[in-house]
Formats: structure tokens, sequence, C-alpha cells
């Protein structure tokens, strides 16, 4: 195995490029270095990204956050305007192992790693995320929502590495949240999770709103019919009522370790309301 | 694979070695720098008996590669205590019966020297959240949450005489 | 044993046992210099490594070696032939190390490598061809007692099992008096309900770990984190065919084991490579290992029975458990069909208890093993029977609680115990009668351990300077050190930082049963008090020949030699310093020996309150308030018995809510790892609020009682009782996880 830790984006798409066996990116690795303990993943290379200018910074764009793809989880908790912005996102990705983990694990790693359980991608799914991908041909934006494929599986080509992550500039009176259920209270993989984002309108109608789901199918869930009984409602008990059926209806999970289906098609429903709840509070600020 | 040399500064000290590519900083801390107070209880961040600082941010040093510390400020166990003197952690440890075994102890007291470095007056609920990826067996974490508020206490103490 | 009369208990007053100095490793442990078991390297050393079944059942036909055996840096890969026969009753014992003809789990040891590293041993284990013939499986304790289940151990069961019965069952148990039938009769009211418990591991939160040196002339040196150096030298003699006394074992520092570390899983593996090889050879366990092929707990699953009147008096109980054990006999069923009842008086009381064998990892001790599981089965139908006959659980257990003089459940009469006390306590504290909240319960269970005395053999020897070198063979799992430094203290009158406590290495000191069954502080404490009384003994005649008085004129107090009476002459006491300093003149060293199989441990029990709530949407169970009440005899060091009642508790918490062995279909171990094995974390918990009792054992000097195992007793049947109370309906299946929980808080509507 190689270990190179190249000081440009373009040295390292060339590494990623070049290299004919398994090649692995490495931002915190939380994920990567318990796959080589189990001998799940066997790298013949792998690319350390964080000597590279820009990896480490948040920085304001267009009203947005644009978050360098090795910013840590601790980082991100601790700046102000990100956190006003988009508590939910921050918060999920707070919620992704101990401080030491936190210390380490990345945005970026968690959406590469494509677990449908990542905490931090409904959260950023709902709050309409892009994601800029480096690669030999050049650079792209794609939505979050694009990125896993399926379990472990993502649609970055070789050589392609995420270099940012991009939040959008947050409307007027709108607010996100992000809840997830474990058995525990902290170290646990997420059971359920549920990423809300919506927004207001003077009235206190809602004008927008995204709901999606983790760890109940193959890949983050949108769950578009959750988002279309909360639109036009004052996110009432009827219209949390219907997010929540919405949100059961859509769930897809399996029978695993860690949960049952009816658990987790019934939790579903249960954290979206508590999400869409906190996101109301928010957006009304 | 050739081995990489990685210039570190360890407990204050530089240090110089030489690391396998696929090397976890564990691994190099316990068997190359005979730094074995730090303990693998797991290998794979789960129950942060190998917690270090490295750059003045806790992590699991089984889940960073030992090259990764080149240029970096990695702080053990081992550079808790300032000479014969204890860091207060440490003596509250003692004195509060706060460990039965002793396996899990080096990694909390690094963990809660992080946190009362960030957060000098954490309350009960911050302690338990942060020290949450620290397993003990023993103890129930009753006792260590105890000395560690009381250790907090009595440095924030020593903080207003310094003042 | 009786109470040495001029040093009852009674009239004692303690000056250093009672109070709570620093432990004395205390500044190896929180500086990181203390040693365990990985800690510890030799020059030349090889890694060895465990090539592991994936199959949960399958015979080997055959095992290729060659492809391994020819990578470079590699020095020597062995199977189970390698050990040749081995003595019948360390058969299992290397069977569970290394397979013979056939894995019986998933994890089952098949070859083991010696190597210059990791990476090579690594390489070296894929190059290995295992040629298995799968069989069926079976890791489900209820699955395994069907007649036509897959069969583990083609002998079957003993005599105990009657005919046409699953070969999977071993051994049948049974305990009791009277007749639970005629007590039912008598009832007004009678439950009967099944339990079920999944398998716990004791989540050590160190691997085993082991250093080994075999030497052409037989000599060997092994040093590892194990309960009972001792044990691990009597059993890799054997293994080996060594002498014992050619096999020197030194105990590392220890980082848990609750019971998981009294047996081997790699140290006769390491012996024989570093036979093999002529070179040290190291090994240490993967935390996958460790739950793969260490020996985690037994998973049961029972059926009780127990009639109450409507006055609260348990007419008759009956309770059939069924503990797999893994794919060996052994499992605790006997120990919980004993314990379960053994709180309370009963005239018809029966328990019969079925060793299973399955395809998972031998079962080792756990803390109390096979109580926990038990005593939640039998206080759960308590609890049960309290609430539908509106009758208050403690008061209930009380009016039924056994006494001095109750022919115990499981057959001894009882002498002096504490049951009635920890029920006192409860009912007394505010705790009981702290208000709850919506979706909130309390819970309460009382629990039972016999604990256990055994062999044991101190040495103290008085130095020239005063100071006191005490010996003990138990390794410190947490805090014996200071307790045995105190009670020498105490016994010989000298201030607590004048004694060093050492732990010596078999080669060093007699036999020292494993640091198990809650002994230590009993029997070595116990020891200890007698081997200080012998040095007291040898320093009173020391004295009498310097003052040319008769040895029995001079007594001990505080310290000092001293003439026992005015007849006996004017002499002013000599400290223990001055007469060590005079010791080279008046015979040579002095020194103190205590040798004994220690009797008289002491039962001891405990009763546990627990509030909880449940989100009745999600079915997650948090813990609000924990109470225990425990029996301790005396407290030698408070608050290391107060870390007893904590960590039992805790553990308890953890089986009772998230701790299970998930096997899938495919007979594999799902969890094999802190992430899904889910032990509390900080942030799970209360402060754990403990009650110490002190109901004197009178079967140690100064009345000690183990309190180490009790401690584990109740927390599964108080959880269940509490989340019960909360949720409004009865879970019967342990570990209550949340699925479970809001499945039957659901089917309940």
């Amino acid at each position: 195995m190689r270990y190179e830790a190249p000081s440009t984006l373009e040295n390292a798409v060339a590494l990623l490029a070049g290299e004919s066996g398994s090649a692995h990116v490495l931002a915190g690795g939380t994920d990567l270095l318990v796959g080589m303990k189990s001998g799940f993943t066997e790298p013949d290379l792998i690319v350390d990204i964080k000597r590279i200018d820009g990896m480490h910074t948040v920085t304001q764009e267009d009203g947005g956050w644009r978050i360098g793809a090795a910013v840590p989880g601790i980082q991100l908790g601790e700046h102000d305007g990100v956190k006003a912005d988009w508590p939910g996102v921050v918060e999920a990705l707070e919620l992704i192992g101990s401080t030491q983990i936190q210390g380490r694990a990345t945005m970026a790693g968690n959406l590469c790693n494509a677990s449908p359980a990542a905490d931090s991608v409904p959260a950023m799914v709902a709050a309409d995320a892009t994601v800029r991908i480096a690669g030999p041909n050049g650079s792209r934006d794609i939505p979050v929502i694009e990125v896993a494929t399926g379990p472990g599986q993502t649609s970055l080509a070789k050589g392609e590495i995420v270099e940012s992550i991009f939040l959008p500039a947050r409307p007027v009176r709108s607010g996100d949240a992000y809840l997830r259920f474990i058995p525990r209270t902290e170290m646990d993989i997420a059971v359920v999770g549920c990423g809300v984002s919506l927004t207001l309108d003077e009235g206190g109608t809602c004008t927008a709103a995204c709901v999606a789901l983790g760890a109940v199918a193959a890949t983050v869930l949108l769950v578009e019919d959750a988002a279309r009984v909360l639109i036009g409602t004052a996110v009432d008990d009827a219209a949390l009522d219907a997010l929540a059926a919405a949100c059961s209806a859509a769930a897809k999970p399996i029978d695993d370790k860690r949960g049952t289906v009816a658990f987790r098609k019934k939790v579903s429903g249960v954290l979206a309301r508590r999400a869409a709840k906190i996101a109301l509070e928010r957006a009304k600020g | 694979m050739s081995q990489i040399h990685v210039s570190t500064t360890i407990n204050g000290d530089a240090t110089e070695f030489l690391c396998e590519p696929d090397e976890t900083l564990l691994d190099a801390l316990r068997d190359r720098l005979g730094l074995t107070g730090s303990k693998e209880g797991c290998g794979t961040g789960d129950c942060g008996a190998c917690s270090v600082t490295v750059n003045g941010r806790l992590v699991c040093s089984c889940l960073m590669l030992a090259a990764e510390a080149e240029d970096a400020e990695v702080t053990t166990i081992e550079g808790m205590a300032e000479g014969e003197a204890l860091h207060p952690l440490q003596r509250k440890f003692i004195e509060h019966a706060a460990l039965q075994c002793g396996i899990c102890t080096p990694g909390i007291l690094v963990a809660a020297k992080a946190l009362l470095e960030q957060n000098p007056a954490p309350t009960e609920t911050e302690a338990r959240y942060w020290l949450a990826g620290n397993l003990c067996r023993c103890t129930g974490y009753d006792k260590i949450i105890r000395a560690v508020m009381d250790a907090a206490a009595e440095m924030r103490g020593e903080m207003r005489r310094a003042s | 044993m009786a109470l040495d009369d001029k040093l009852g208990v009674k009239d004692r007053t303690f000056k250093i046992v009672g109070t709570r100095p620093n432990r004395p490793d205390g500044i190896d442990k929180v500086t990181g210099r203390a040693r365990f078991g990985a800690d510890m390297n030799a020059p030349g050393m090889l890694t060895g490594h465990v090539l592991r079944s994936p199959h949960p059942h399958a015979r080997i036909r055959a095992i290729d070696t060659s492809k391994a055996e020819a990578l470079p840096g590699v020095k020597a890969v062995i199977t189970a032939k390698d050990f040749g026969h081995v003595p019948d009753d360390m058969a299992d014992v290397l069977d569970h190390c290394l397979a013979g003809d056939k894995v019986l789990y998933d994890g089952h040891g098949v070859a083991a490598i010696a190597a210059v590293s990791p990476a090579v041993a690594k390489q070296a284990l894929k190059l290995i061809d295992v040629d298995y013939e799968v069989l069926p499986h079976v890791t489900d304790v209820d699955a395994a007692m069907k007649p036509d289940a897959p069969v583990i151990r083609e002998a079957g069961g003993d005599e105990t099992v009657p005919d046409g019965m699953s070969k999977n069952a071993m051994h049948r148990f049974e305990f009791g008096h009277g007749d639970p039938e005629t007590g039912f009769g008598e009832a007004d009211l009678v439950i009967e309900r099944s339990f079920r418990t999944e398998a716990a591991h004791q989540g050590y939160i160190e691997p085993n770990a082991c250093l080994a040196t075999l030497a052409p002339d037989g000599q060997a040196e092994l040093w590892c984190c194990t309960q009972g150096h001792y044990a691990v030298r009597d059993m890799c003699a054997a293994i080996l065919g060594l002498d014992k006394g050619m096999l020197r074992v030194t105990a590392s520092e220890i980082g848990g084991g609750f019971g998981g570390k009294t047996t081997v899983f790699i140290e006769p593996i390491a012996l024989m490579l570093s036979k093999k090889t002529g070179r040290p050879v190291k090994m240490v366990m993967t935390r996958d290992e460790v739950f793969r092929a260490s020996g985690p707990t037994a998973s049961t699953s029972s059926d009780v029975k127990i009639g109450m009147t409507k006055d609260g008096t348990i007419t008759g109980a009956f309770a059939e458990f069924r503990y797999q054990g893994g794919a060996y006999p052994g499992s605790p069923v006997e120990f919980g069909a004993m314990a379960c009842f053994a709180p309370y008086d009963l005239k018809h009381v029966k328990t019969v208890g079925w060793d299973v064998v399955t395809n998972r990892p031998k079962q080792a001790a756990y803390r109390a093993p096979g109580a926990p599981m038990a005593a939640f089965a039998t206080e759960s139908v308590i609890d049960e029977l309290c609430q539908k006959l509106g009758l208050d659980p403690v008061e209930t257990r009380l009016k039924n609680a056994a006494s001095e003089g109750t022919k115990s459940a499981y057959g001894p009469t009882f002498p002096q115990i504490g049951v009635k006390a920890t029920l006192e306590a409860a009912k007394a504290h505010p705790h009981y009668a702290a208000p709850l909240g919506p979706n909130q319960g309390r819970g309460v269970a009382t629990g039972f351990w016999f604990n256990f005395g055994g062999n044991t053999c101190v040495s103290l020897n008085v130095n020239a300077d005063g100071t006191v070198s005490l010996t003990e063979g138990n390794p410190d799992i947490g805090g014996s050190r200071a307790s045995m430094t105190m009670m020498a203290a105490e016994e010989l009158g000298i201030p607590y930082d004048r004694i060093r406590t050492v732990i010596a290495d078999t080669g060093s000191l007699g036999l020292n049963d494993v640091t198990d069954g809650s002994r230590v502080t009993f029997a070595v404490g116990l020891s200890t008090i007698k081997a200080a009384r012998d040095a007291i003994r040898v320093m009173c005649e020391r004295a009498a020949m310097v003052w040319g008085i008769d040895p029995d004129a001079v007594e001990w107090e505080d310290g000092h030699a001293k003439p026992a009476g005015p007849n006996a002459g004017q002499f002013p006491p000599m400290s223990l310093a001055e007469i060590a300093a005079q010791a080279s003149n008046t015979g040579g060293p002095i020194a103190g020996h205590h040798e004994v199989n220690a009797e008289g441990a002491g039962v001891s029990f405990a009763t546990h309150l627990v509030d909880s709530e449940v989100d009745p949407e999600t079915g997650a169970v948090k813990t609000l308030r924990y109470t225990v009440f425990q029996d301790a005899g005396k407290a030698v060091h408070p608050s290391y018995v107060e870390g007893q009642f904590q960590g039992g508790a805790v553990q308890g918490i953890g089986w009772a809510l998230n701790e299970e062995y998930i096997y899938g279909e495919d007979g594999k171990l799902q969890n094999a790892g802190f992430l899904d094995y889910r032990v509390p974390v900080a942030s799970d918990l209360p402060m754990i609020d403990t009650v110490i009792l002190e109901i004197p054992n009178p079967g140690h000097p100064y009345g000690v009682r183990g309190v180490g195992e009790t401690s584990i007793v109740p927390p599964l049947a108080a959880i269940a009782n509490s989340v019960s109370n909360a949720a409004g309906v009865r879970l019967t299946d342990i570990p209550m996880s949340p699925p479970k929980v809001l499945e039957a808080i659901d089917a309940a509507g």
C-alpha cells in the first residue's frame, strides 16, 4: 500500500486516476480505517487530501456556505455562521460518533462512504446542498442526493474527488432540523434518520419543504409526498399527521441487527413529525 | 511496502520514526515509540481507550495513520503530568476511586483534559456526552463524572487565584 | 471459622478499615505507566495470529498449511494436532482454542501462525487452505432443545437427561423442597410466564493478550492478562504436558474481566508457537476475536409459575430454565436454578435447569454466572403478582424474605443474612417515595449470590526499616491492593503507606484460586489478616527475647509489642520498626504467612430500585434514577465497594436494555464490535446511588462479605419491572431494545 499526501487537487486527482489497484481518498479516515482494520477494505493507494489548500476552509459564497471536504465535524460545530443558517445540517454532522470521531470525521466523507444511515446526508438533502466534484475532466457540481447510488456505491468516476459541499443561502423564514433514532444516546448508527427543511410565508403558511429519510432504503430517500402535505399548511397537527403517514409509507426498510421493518416505518413518521416541529420553530425565528 | 519517515512532536519532544504506510498512529506510539499508555480496546474508534490529541483536537489514535502525524503536535497520556506534579484530573481520579481496572483511564483522562480546556465549567450532562466515546466497563461512570466535575471546579479555583 | 473473640468485629473499632485512602497503584494507572497484557515485549519476539472458522458448524476434512509455511517471515504454523493427546478435563479447553475434527461456532480457531510481523501473519492466514464439510447449525437455545435439532456433540447428554430428548441437552439439574403444586392450590393467584434473555459479553475493554516463551528444556514464562494466573498455569501445563513448577506465569495489570478472563483462549497457542519457533511469541486478540471466540455468557429461556395469597404470601414457586453455554457443556444454569428463589422463605419450591449446547463459543463466567437471567424471570413474576393483587412490591418481598434459620431454596440453612436489611433500607429510602411523571415507572428486584472463598496463600515480610511487603497472588482488578494494604495496616497497627502490596507470579507464592466468586477481599483479606497475626506472633517473640521474658507475656497493641501486664515486667513498648531493625540479631528476617482453602464466604443479597421512562412512540428507555442497597458485611474501602455496586448495576442496565449477541440465520455473529454490541456509554446513565449495609459475615475476622457479583443479579429484573410499569405492558424478553418495547406497546394497544 502507498500513502500519498499531495499538496494540490490536481496531483490528488492524477494519483487517483493513475492507480490501477484500489485507490481511496483519506479525509477524516473514520470509515476508511475501520474498513482496513476489519480487512473489508484493502487499499493499494491512499490519497490524504488534508494537505491541499482550501480543503479545511469554510467560506461564504452567494449567501451560502462552501465547506471544504476535509473540514471535521468539530470545526463546523464551532462555525457560528453555518450553525445559524443550517443548524440541522450541523447537528446531523455532530451526531456522528464520539467527540474523538468529531475531531476527524467530515461531511464529505460521510457522504462518500455512501452508508444508507449516514447522518449528515438527509440533512444535506433537505437543505438542497450540492457537491463540487473535481476530476480528470475538470470540476462539476451535483445535488447531494445524486452521490450515493447504493450502499457503499457512489456516482463518482475514477479519479474524482469531492472537493467541497455547498449549503445554499438560507431563505427567509425557513428552518431545518435533523433527528435520528438510536438505541443509546450516543455512539450508534442511525436506525432511522430524518432531515426536514421548510420555509414559511409572512402569514406562517409553509411555502416550501424538503423531507429526507435515512436508514430506511438503500440510499437516502427524498420524500416528495411528505413535502407536499406540508406546503400550504401552517404545519399544524393535521399536517404533521399527514407528514408522519407519508414518511412511514415512503420508508422501504429492511430487518437487520439494528431494527425491524415495522419499527423503522413507524419511527420514520415519529421522527419526521418531531423534526418538522423543530424546523417550524426555527423558521418562525 | 516501503516505510515512511515521519517527523512529529510528541508531548513536546521532537520525534522521528519510520512506519508502514497502513500503520495507525496508535501502533506507532505503542510499538515504535514505547508509549504504551494509549490502549487498543477495539481498533475501530468505538471505545476511546487510544485517545490522544493531535494539534489540539481529541482523536482516536487507532483511526489515524501514523504517516498523518507528519509536522503535527501529538499529546498522549504520558504527557499529562508535569514532572512530579500530576494533573488535577489525574489526582482527582485517584481520590475519587474513578478507576477500577484502569485500562480506560488514560483515554478518559486525555478526553477529559480536552473537555476542560474548551469548557472549564461543563455541566454533568455536557461531561457525560463529551465522554460518551470513552467506554468504561467497571465503574458505571459515576465516580468518573464526579472526578471530572471536581477537577474542573478545582481548576477554575486555581485560575481565579492566578488572575 | 469462628470470629476471633478478642478482635471480634462486634466491639472492634477500626482505624483504617472503612476509610478511603488513595489506591497504591493509582499513579501508575493515571499516568499510563501500568503495564497491561499487550504492553509487554521481549527481544526477538514473534507475533501470533489465529485463523478462525467462517462457519458455525463444519467438519474439517483437511488443513493444508504448506503455502503459509513457505511464506517468508512465517516461523511456525500449528493446529490442534500439534498438541497431541491432552488430559480429558482439558480437552474442551483446548478444543475451544483450536478446533479438533469439527468447528463448532463462527470464529472457532482452526490454525495459528507465528510470524515476524502482523502484515506477514495476515498474508499467511489467507494462504491456509481448510477443507470444510459444512454441517447444519443451531444457535438458539429453544431450537437446540427440539428433538430433531442439529446435533453438536454426538455423545449427547448424561444420565440425568431422559431418553428422547434432544442430544443437545447435556444435563438436568433439580433443586428445591416441598411440592409446588400443593402450594399453587393454596394461592389466590397463580401466574405463569415464559422469559428469554440473549447472551451478553463481559465487555472488558482490554482484549486478551499474552507473551509466551517456552524453551526446549521445558521451562516456560508466560505474561498475560488474567483473573487467575495459577489457573492459567495449571491449564497450560496440562495442555502442553509441562510441569507446573517449570511454567512461571506472571499476571499483568488486567483491563477488566468480570469472569471472562478465568480461562484460556490464546495462552496455550502462544506457548506452542514459542516451543516450535524457539522465540518469544506475543498474541493479542482483536475486538472482533474477543466477541466471536472468547467466553460470553449463556442465552436463556425459562418458564416460571408462582402462587400468592391475597395478603402476599408466596405459597408455591416453580421455575424451569434452559441455558445454552455454547458448543460445550457447562452453562451456568445450575447457579441460576439455585440462586433465583434464595431471597425467600418458601414452603414449596422447585427449580429445574437444563444445560444445553449450541453452535456458539463456550461460555465463560460473567459476574454471578447464571443468576441475573434466572432472577429476571422469577422477580418479574413476583412483581406481576404484586401488581395484580394490589400489593407493595417491597413489603411483599419483606413478608416472604429469608432470614437466619431459613432453609434456602437450594438446600443449605442460612446463617445471619442481610436480605431483609436491604429491603428495609429500600423501603425507607427517599427514592422509593419519590413521585413519578408520565411514561415513567419504578421497578424493584432482589438478588442473591453465593460468594466463594477458596485456595489462598499470602506472605507478609517485615523489612528492617519498618516497612512491610505484602505478597498476594490475585490480580488487582478493582482496587484490591488498597483493601489488602488496609487490612494489613489495621492488623499490624502501622500506617497504610508503610505497606506495599505486590501481586506475585506463580513461582513466588503457593496456589491462589482465580479472582472470581467475589472471593478476594474475603479470602485474601482473611489470609492477609492471619499472615499479619503470624508476623505479630514472631515480633512478640523477638521482643520477648530482647526483654528476656516469656513470649506469652508479650502482647501487640497499636503497632507495638508490650508486656502483657504488670507481672510481665516493666519495658517500654517496642514499635514494629524497632523490632524490625533488630531482626538480624534476634533470629533473622521477620515474616508472616497464611495458607488456607477458605470457607465461610458469607452469602450476599441486594435490592435495587430503578426509575425508567419509556418513549411510547419509539420504545426508547431512559434510566432516570437508580439506587443499590447491598450487604457488604464490612466495607473495607467504601469507595471501591460502591464502585462494585455501581459497576454491576450498570452492566445489568446494559444487558437489560441493549446488549445482545445477534446471530444471523447463517449462524454467524453479526455484531462482533462495540458499535453494535451496545454497552452503556456515559450519557446513557444517571448517577448510581448506593447504600452499603453491613451485616457482618461470621466467617471473616472483620465481617467482610464479597460484593463484586451480587450487584448484577437484580438489575435485569428491576429494569424489566420498571419498564413494564412505565409502558403498561409486561416485558419478558431481554434485552428490552426499542423495537421490542415498541412492538409490545403497540400490541397491547
